[in-house]
């Protein structure tokens, strides 16, 4: 079995995919490395709870282990990844939280008016300005306060790169739900953030 | 263009799903609307913000722990 770190080459994920499913323990491991710190900022954010972020990560790879000869590698080995990642952390919030908070698929009862409240410029680089795990609370807090559709459509849409249709179908939601809550999400997190972030006016 | 119908088009213009025409449009209302284009700009850096996750660091254990579990389920599959 080739070693994957020789000559310092980043293998394909694809090829690693296979490796792994024929006993590599390390191309498996591989795959890990690359995506263990992704699954664990999902988690955080999805759950907003380290210890729940932990369990997420780590059931999920396990998981991802036990299941790896079913893998039918129709999609990327990081979308499966995310797909189990994100079951696993609904059951999660399921346990923790009342049902009706995390049923996805449900009409959205935020219909209200979307024009923002805040308006301020922001600073220019807060990623300069404040201290990294500053920075990171703020951001777990605002997705925090987002209801849970919403903040699950966002992280996969516009931090897990998914496409519209890989989240309607991973949410089992249409593509005009997943559009509209991404719209609604966006927009909430800006406001959020702009309580922290905006130019004061006296500064 | 009012600011309700700049406001309605944000994703499809971060997302780059606006055709010209529309784009211009809200191009012209945004260099003419400090509001709308603090609004737009603030959105942008939003989403720029949770996908920067370069300088996010693992708390400590979590990864070991992590590939200990793994370790331990391999070993006992492949007995």
């Amino acid at each position: 079995m080739a070693n994957s770190r020789d000559a310092g080459l980043v293998k394909d994920e694809s090829v690693l995919v296979t490796e792994a499913k024929a006993g590599s323990y390390e191309a498996f491991e591989d795959l890990v490395n690359r995506y263990e710190k992704k699954i664990y900022r999902l988690g955080l954010n999805l759950t907003g709870n380290p210890e729940d972020a932990e369990d997420m990560l780590q059931e999920t790879f396990l998981k991802a282990f036990e299941h790896l000869p079913t893998f039918r590698e129709d999609s990327r080995f990081y979308t499966w990844i995310v797909r189990i990642a994100i079951n696993q952390g609904l059951m999660k919030l399921r346990k923790r939280r009342s049902s009706k908070e995390v049923q996805l698929d449900e009409p959205s009862n935020d219909d209200g008016d979307i024009m923002p409240r805040e308006f301020a410029d922001w600073r220019p680089n807060p990623e300069q300005e404040l201290e990294r795990t500053e920075l990171e609370a703020i951001l777990q807090d605002a997705a925090r306060s987002l209801p849970m559709t919403f903040r699950t459509v966002f992280f996969l849409r516009d931090v897990e790169g998914l496409s519209t249709e890989e989240t309607a179908e991973l949410l089992n939601l249409s593509e005009g739900a997943v559009k509209a809550r991404l719209f609604r999400a966006r927009l909430r997190l800006r406001e959020e953030l702009s309580k922290t972030l905006k130019i004061k006016k006296d500064s | 263009m009012n600011c309700r119908n700049a406001i309605q088009q944000i994703c499809g213009y971060l997302d780059g799903n606006l055709d010209e025409d529309l784009k211009r449009t809200l191009e012209v209302h945004l260099n003419g609307c400090h509001h709308c284009k603090a609004v737009f700009d603030t959105t942008r850096k939003t989403v720029e913000l949770y996908c920067d996750g370069k300088l996010f660091v693992l708390p400590t254990g979590v990864r070991e722990r992590l590939h200990d579990a793994l370790r331990v389920k391999w070993e006992a599959q492949s007995k």
